[in-house]
């Protein structure tokens, strides 16, 4: 066993640390709370002459051929700073979708661009009856000669609103639920049909609802064979909940080390608060919390690349639970410290405890992965 | 990043779970099946043979009977151990007096002292806490005071002395300068249990088992070379004991253990027809509890490997005793709610409940201790509050 990260992780992280600090302090987000598309498209090309999007990519798709710990560092550092750049929506649900069902020319046409930084993508997969279950597609995708007419709505789709090019889910076969008949497609934005209406998300970010009415398609759209889809999302579901882990240790991180501050420096009764043994007891659950997030946040970004799926969903389910029970208690925690400047939207440990509630839900939340972590064969 | 044990290390698990499965005799095997209580001759024949393989102190050097494994072998036997039901061997000695003698001690009493711990032959009780002198451990009265013929005459009382009453040997912090700051005027003796004067009153547990003692001193004479360390270092001794071992103190082999037992127990009790264990909310709590011991695990992991790189120990090594504590309790807990009626039992006769039930109820009462004793949970907060996360007092 070896928890070190290596010389070359260990200058990324502090390069990424840097250059966060510098170029994404909180009060850019707070700006960009107001813009209708919620981040920078030029950072995000920054982001990619940087390297960061080619992390996540094989070097045969035009990647840099990272691993999924190294991507874990850099979302520790998003959920530190609050970037809202679209990394998960973009490179790890549409773009795995697209590297691993995709042809090499839909690489070529979709990750190539996504990798030097000049598009960003969105994944469209949840649906209204559904819940956190990606297999529950009603969403129809009907053949109609050399074409397919799509047909439904996709909820909360994230960077819906702003991606260059969406990645749906439809049913090309079976029922509701069914793992077999699920297909991916991919549309330019501009397609016909398509109507994306912004949502806000309670965190300041923003997503879309997709409506498909009689969308048209051709048959070369589809991503992968007909009707393959499931174990496609089901690896993405995952991707995406460890991909929360890691963010939301970084948010744990930050909420722990304001609070702290926080307590060594407000003085109340003619003392500073972080004398008291009530508060400093609370202080150290949270390090406890965070400790312990950190520890299963590592168990899921090693376990997520595993190619046993049923090890990478135990890991996964069991983190992105703990994710739930430690990110939920710390950010609690640190708007109680903080008192009354803590219910404020000026204050920033208020925007942590919003972003944390949202990583929470996203890929699944507490209970789903409860019932998924039981259903595993190794329960 | 690397997860996984070495090949190795895997094959040293193998070699100490069929070790096990060979040594241990039926009627200790027979009592593990079930985690029933050990006797105390139980626990000491278990000693005797872990020390005839040369297992018994493996954290020890190699001179002085240590197993010479590493960081990670010690913590797979450990954990082995654990998951095996095997009895606890007794900490006073191998784990607290022996390393404090180790450290501290003379030539003459490594060599009197350390192998006859190491064989059994010898057993030891810790004599720390006084009727108040709890977590305030420094406000401790036990007096010894010189009587000018080369001895210490030692006047007072220890409580929660566990197991005295088989004890050859006591280890206790005494008061021998009553005008010194409270943590400049303590001394740590050894003292022989048979000495005139020593008396050892066994009182029962909540768990229904004497396990408890007060310890009493009248008069009890005993020779300056049972001093270890300086004379008024005694504070010294007692902190260094705080730091041993930390990496092994969150007994994620004993709550894996009890993890089984809980499904084990869930699958053979129904309610309205259906094994708990497929009752959707039944799943859920369990699977929860599951998950909360893999955090715990994959924290203790880290502390291991942290530790056999040779790095300090970081903050996740300080949350393993909170943390192993507080899932134990939780775990013997949830094993109780599942079990329904059957956890009102109480000591009754062998059949009464299902044996995998019958040590439940007990060991759900003793693991209150857990946060206890060893520095109380709230203590351990008070350490992290100051030495990790800086917070002022």
């Amino acid at each position: 066993m070896n928890f070190d990260l290596t010389p070359d992780q260990k200058l990324l992280e502090s390069t990424m640390a840097s250059f966060l600090k510098k170029e994404s302090p909180v009060s850019r987000f707070r700006a960009l709370r107001e813009d209708p598309v919620g981040y920078s498209k030029s950072l995000w090309k920054t982001m990619a002459e940087l390297g960061w999007i080619g992390l996540a990519f094989p070097e045969s798709a035009g990647g840099l051929g990272g691993s999924f710990v190294d991507v874990a560092i850099l979302l520790e550092q998003f959920g530190a700073g609050l970037v809202p750049e679209p990394f998960v929506a973009s490179v790890l649900a549409a773009g795995t979708a697209i590297l691993r069902a995709g042809s090499a020319e839909q690489h070529e046409a979709y990750l190539a661009p996504l990798i030097a930084g000049d598009t960003t993508l969105a994944l469209a997969w949840a649906e209204r009856g559904g819940r956190y279950d990606p297999t529950w597609v009603e969403t129809t995708a009907t053949k109609q000669g050399d074409a397919y007419v799509l047909q439904g709505e996709k909820i909360f789709v994230q960077n819906g609103h702003a991606a260059d090019v969406l990645v749906v889910s439809a049913r090309t076969a079976g029922t509701p639920g069914d793992t077999d008949g699920i297909s991916l497609f991919v549309l330019p934005r501009e397609t016909e049909g398509l109507r994306v209406t912004p949502v806000n998300t309670m965190d300041g970010q923003k997503a879309a609802t997709i409506t498909l009415a009689g969308v048209v398609v051709p048959a070369a759209s589809r991503l992968g064979p007909e009707g393959a889809a499931a174990p496609v999302l089901d690896e993405i579901m995952d991707l995406g909940a460890a991909a929360a882990c890691a963010e939301g240790l970084g948010v744990m991180r930050a909420s722990l080390a304001m609070t702290v501050d926080y307590l060594k420096t407000r003085e109340q009764f003619g003392v500073k608060i972080g004398t008291f043994q009530a508060l400093q007891h609370r202080a150290v659950d949270m390090f406890i919390r965070t400790e312990l997030a950190k520890s299963t946040s590592i168990l899921a970004s090693v376990k997520v690349s595993d190619p046993d799926p049923a090890e990478r969903r135990f890991a996964v389910s069991a983190a992105k639970v703990e994710l739930a029970i430690c990110g939920r208690y710390v950010t609690q925690q640190a708007i109680q410290l903080h008192g009354g400047i803590g219910i404020t939207d000026e204050h920033d440990i208020g925007l942590y405890f919003k972003r944390m509630h949202v990583l929470n839900a996203l890929f699944g939340d507490e209970e789903h992965h409860l019932a998924r972590f039981g259903a595993q064969p190794a329960f | 990043m690397d997860l996984s044990f070495t090949p190795e290390q895997s094959a040293f698990r193998d070699e100490v779970r069929a070790w096990i499965r060979e040594a241990m005799p039926p009627r200790i095997r027979e009592k593990a099946a079930v985690d029933g209580h050990f006797e105390h001759d139980e626990i000491m024949e278990w000693h005797r043979i872990l020390h005839g393989k040369g297992w018994v102190a493996p954290h020890w050097p190699a001179e002085w009977g240590g197993a010479k494994l590493d960081v990670t072998r010690r913590f797979i036997l450990t954990e082995e151990l654990e998951l095996a039901g095997a009895p606890a061997l007794s900490p006073f000695g191998l784990m607290m007096v022996g390393p404090l003698i180790l450290q501290f001690g003379s030539d003459a009493q490594r060599k009197r002292f350390l192998p006859k711990i190491l064989a059994g032959e010898e057993v030891w009780c810790q004599g720390y806490s006084e009727p108040n002198a709890g977590s305030d451990l420094a406000s401790l009265k036990l007096s010894a005071e010189p009587d000018g013929k080369g001895n210490y005459v030692l006047n007072g009382q220890k409580t929660w002395t566990t197991y005295a009453q088989y004890a050859d040997w006591i280890f206790v912090l005494t008061r021998t300068d009553k005008t010194a700051k409270k943590q400049s005027g303590i001394s740590f003796f050894l003292v022989d249990m048979k000495t005139p004067g020593v008396t050892a009153r066994p009182t029962l547990t909540i768990a229904g088992t004497p396990a408890f003692c007060d310890t009493f001193f009248e008069n009890v004479v005993v020779p300056a070379e049972n001093l270890v360390g300086p004379l008024h270092g005694g504070w010294t001794l007692a902190k260094a004991l705080l730091g041993h071992e930390r990496t092994y103190i969150a007994a994620v082999g004993l709550s894996t253990r009890t993890l089984r037992r809980v499904k084990q127990i869930a699958a053979a009790t129904k309610e309205r027809g259906v094994p708990l264990i497929d009752v959707p909310a039944w799943r859920a709590r369990i699977a929860r509890m599951e998950i909360e011991l893999w955090a715990l695990k994959m924290a203790n992991y880290r502390a291991i490997a942290s530790a056999e790189l040779g790095h300090a120990p970081g903050p996740e090594s300080s949350i393993l005793k909170i943390r192993g504590s507080e899932i134990m309790q939780q775990m013997y807990e949830l094993a109780m709610d599942v079990m329904g009626h059957d956890a009102l039992s109480w000591h009754n006769t062998p059949g009464t409940i299902p044996e995998a039930e019958a040590s439940v109820p007990p060991q759900f009462n003793y693991a209150r201790a857990a946060s206890i004793y060893g520095g109380s949970n709230e203590i351990q907060k008070n350490v992290i509050a100051k030495a990790i996360l800086g917070l002022p007092s």
